[in-house]
């Protein structure tokens, strides 16, 4: 079978539309480069419009005390040791001015009495200072920024599905993209490539994530034969619809909801007797999946409750409007009147590309720079939040670090030169679609998604050991192996074939599954999300370091290690 | 409890005209109407296509017509809002079908790109925020709701009568940057929806707010942004 190839040259090109990317374009096309945006949903269906809670930076405008010192220390502590200083550093520094520049171009923030942009409580955080838009906040800094990248006329590919990096003599020269629209490919040249490409979530059966989050970006690195980082560390956030995954957000703590247990409990006193609720999320998740494995969720299943009730109807409908809404729309509970069944879901992805604090992917434990390819927000890994996120930090993450990167990349293309087409690449690109047309498997590929996502939820989820993590990965190496051998689309047509797409999702998920598993494997102590049931305790003399790992060409797994940076803060106990 | 699912389905490259297909499926207490559509396409038919991307009402992927009226999907409840027995969904009308559910929204972009829908200011701004009141800030936070999904435009007959009218979801961006007191360009911007294609089309019949998943008042914010122009004027 032979598809259609078109191709393109641009300046710089940036995969992905959600705020990381858009902002990155935003900096090429503000310079005047030639920019396009390569995107698989219209700009503004990205995932990042699910944010609800905020985004931090210490203003001070609610607190007066905050300042970049605590953000810095709490943003450290929250990371359980593993985030690099130095990219700490310039994150909370730079994210004051990502806040004014949004107010700037017309974000819509909610407002305190005295005209200031707002701040509320966030959990890990010492001061007030999530800025928000009501519960919608990922929403308007999204629109906002496709506004302006219209307003500065960034093409945009839309609903187009990147399949392969391109790199010629080292350095990266374009990507390679599958139209879902048409069908065909097109072949994208370019001086600088950001990728922007989300989490990944979607290994999980219980998730908040998008169901576009497959970590597309991860897979691509790996089969262009760079390492990922940290993929072991996986954010279970607290509260999740019970069964949905869809998320509760924090705020709804922050503003002061309880957690109560199957005996109408608030159980956070015996866990985090000082902050209660609003203890770091890793810290509350495994409270409540302990409460659970305990006997103690309600009715003795596995959801507790969140309550609202007390808050009041006023604060409710003007605080937490969508909460509500969607409580009602999707468990049936109006949180005015009763509490709200919920439990953890898989919800952020601390790993992913490595990248320096410029948004210069590195490629080995040296951090040696591949020129020409940068990467930013949940796809990249800088790393910011280590072992743990804090709430907040990720819009501020994805903004901060996409105008720090677009803006390098700017400077980068400005004196570099097109490179040839990387053959290699568009033949990588060819096979994966050619085997799904032309293979004549018995097995859909949603049978092999389902027992990953099951795998990953019963054996590498909140509460980790050695046998569950053998086990998987075992079971996901051999759905790896059958799914080249079987996997069957029921769509072999041309136009939109979502069938395909998502079978090539699959395969990204199967992809850096293993990786996650692998990392978790190796990892023989407990640290941030990441909890070893056989290892419970962190152990800084080994394992203050991160994980790097790459795909061989047989579809091994190999390992490097490289120190995080610490510039002012060592290692203590992490309490709360 | 089993539910009948009759559901469009037009493949321009195999089929010569639209056609119904029937699937049935075991349904349960919380399902929305996605929950059953990725049902269907995962156990039953891997054929069958549309749009979808977060599942929660935010991303505005999903709009579609759900008995005879336009909804999303992720946020229609299967057994609880959907009385019958029998589920009939379509395409979102109005718009050029792609395939089975998926429509051609460019034109509905390409809309939204004639209001100027950006912020707009001369002069050079503060260091730090500009200030802005929470009353006034109320005045564009429930525009700012909209999540693009084009439901408002398929269920207005005055879009449907012209096809160059801007259409609610365009207007309501303009009113989103006219009624911003930081924004400078309320002049540009009503300039452009002073038109027969522009505020001026719209009758009042107010189904785009019927058909609005996020209850925003579209119809109301048509009005202030005529009566702005009708202030300007004075
Ligand atoms: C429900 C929810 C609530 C959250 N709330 C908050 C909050 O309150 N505060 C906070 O700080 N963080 C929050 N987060 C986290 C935060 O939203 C994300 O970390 C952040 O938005 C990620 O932005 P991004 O730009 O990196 O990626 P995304 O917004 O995920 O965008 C990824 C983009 O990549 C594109 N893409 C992916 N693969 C491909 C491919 N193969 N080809 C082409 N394009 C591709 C997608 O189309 C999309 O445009 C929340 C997350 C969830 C799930
Ligand atoms: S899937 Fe996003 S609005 Fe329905």
């Amino acid at each position: 079978m032979e598809f259609e190839k078109i191709y393109h040259k641009y300046d710089v090109i940036i995969v992905g539309s959600g705020l990381a990317g858009e902002r990155a374009a935003l900096a090429a096309a503000s310079s005047n480069l030639k920019t396009a945006v390569i995107t698989k949903v219209y700009p503004t269906r990205s995932h990042s419009g699910g944010a609800q809670g905020g985004i931090s930076a210490a203003i001070g405008n609610v607190d007066a005390e905050d300042n970049l010192e605590t953000h810095m220390w709490d943003t450290v502590k929250g990371s359980d040791f593993l985030g690099d200083q130095d990219a700490i550093e310039l994150f909370v520094e730079e994210s004051i001015k990502t806040i004014y520049e949004y107010e700037h171009m017309g974000v819509p923030f909610s407002r305190l009495p005295n005209g200031k942009i707002a701040q509320r409580a966030f959990g890990g955080h010492t001061y007030r200072r999530a800025c928000y838009s009501a519960d919608k906040t990922g929403h308007v800094l999204l629109h906002t920024l496709y506004e302006q990248c219209v307003k500065h006329q960034v093409s945009f590919y839309n609903e187009f599905l990147v399949l392969s990096l391109m790199i010629t003599d080292g350095q990266a020269s374009g990507v390679v993209a599958w139209d879902l629209r048409n069908g065909g490919f097109h072949i994208f040249r370019t001086k600088a490539v950001l990728f922007a490409t989300g989490g990944y979530g979607r290994a999980y059966k219980v998730t908040s994530n998008a169901l576009s989050n497959t970590g597309d970006g991860l897979a691509t690195v790996l089969e262009a034969g760079l390492p990922v980082e940290d993929l072991e560390f996986v954010q279970f956030h607290p509260t999740g619809y019970y069964r949905q995954g869809i998320l509760v957000t924090e705020g709804a703590r922050g503003e002061g909801g309880h957690l109560l247990n199957g005996e109408g409990e608030r159980f956070m006193k015996k866990y985090a007797p000082e902050k209660m609720e609003l203890g770091p999320r890793d810290l509350v998740a495994r409270s409540i999946w302990t409460e659970i494995l305990e006997g103690r969720g309600i009715n003795g299943k596995d959801y507790v409750h969140i309550d609202l009730t007390h808050l009041g109807a006023e604060k409710i409908m003007e605080r937490l409007p969508q909460i509500r809404d969607l409580a009602i729309s999707f468990v049936g509970v109006d949180p005015i009147k009763a509490p709200i069944p919920i439990q953890p879901t898989a919800h952020y992805s601390m790993g992913g590309i490595p990248t320096n604090k410029r948004g210069e992917v590195v490629i080995d434990a040296q951090n040696s720079v591949m020129p020409g390819f940068y990467a930013a927000g949940e796809a990249a890994c800088v790393s910011i939040h280590g072992a743990n996120r804090l709430g907040t930090n990720s819009l501020q993450e994805a903004s901060t670090f996409g105008r720090i990167a677009g803006n390098n990349m700017t400077e980068f293309a400005r004196k570099t030169d097109f490179l040839p087409v990387d053959e290699e690449a568009v033949k990588r690109a060819e096979e994966k679609v050619k085997r799904l047309f032309e293979n004549d498997g018995k097995t859909h590929h949603y049978h092999y998604k389902k027992e990953l996502q099951e795998t990953m939820y019963n054996k590498v989820w909140i509460f980790r050991n050695d046998k569950d993590l053998k086990e998987a990965l075992s079971t996901v190496s051999s759905l790896e192996e059958d799914f080249l051998k079987n996997v069957r689309i029921d769509d072999k047509g041309l136009l939109f074939n979502l069938d395909m797409q998502e079978a090539l999702e699959v395969h990204n998920l199967l992809t850096f599954s293993k990786i996650i598993i692998a990392g978790a494997l190796n990892r023989k102590e407990s640290r941030g999300a990441h909890f070893r049931t056989d290892f419970p305790k962190r152990d800084d003399k080994n394992w203050t370091k991160h994980t790097l790992a790459w795909r061989t060409p047989d579809g091994k797994t190999k390992f490097d290690y490289k120190p995080v940076v610490i510039t002012k803060y060592q290692p203590t106990e992490r309490k709360y | 409890m089993k539910k009948r699912f009759e559901i469009f389905r037009y493949n321009p490259e195999t089929d010569k005209k639209p056609y119904f297909k029937s699937y049935e499926v075991e349904v349960y207490e919380g399902m929305t109407l996605l929950d059953a559509l990725n049902y269907i396409r995962w156990e039953i038919d891997g054929t069958l296509t549309y749009r979808r991307s977060c599942r929660s009402a935010i991303c505005g992927s999903c709009a579609m017509k759900i008995n005879g009226r336009t909804y999303l999907a992720c946020k229609t409840q299967v057994i609880k809002d959907i009385k019958s027995d029998h589920i009939k969904v379509e395409p979102l009308p109005g718009y050029e079908i792609i395939k089975d559910l998926v429509v051609d929204m460019d034109n509905f972009f390409d809309k939204l790109k004639r209001t100027k829908p950006y912020h707009i200011t001369h002069k050079a701004p503060p260091e730090k925020e500009r200030l802005q009141s929470p009353e006034d800030f109320k005045f564009i936070n429930e525009a700012a709701d909209c999540i693009l999904c084009g439901a408002c435009v398929s269920a207005c007959p005055s879009s449907w009568a012209g096809k160059d009218y801007l259409g609610p979801a365009a207007l309501l961006k303009a009113y989103k940057f006219c009624a911003d007191t930081r924004d400078e360009g309320a002049d540009e911007r009503l300039a452009i929806v002073n038109d027969k294609n522009g505020v001026w089309r719209c009758h009042y019949t107010a189904n785009c707010m019927d058909a609005c998943p996020k209850d925003i008042k579209i119809t109301d914010y048509i009005a202030r942004l005529r009566n702005m122009l009708v202030q300007n004027k004075l």
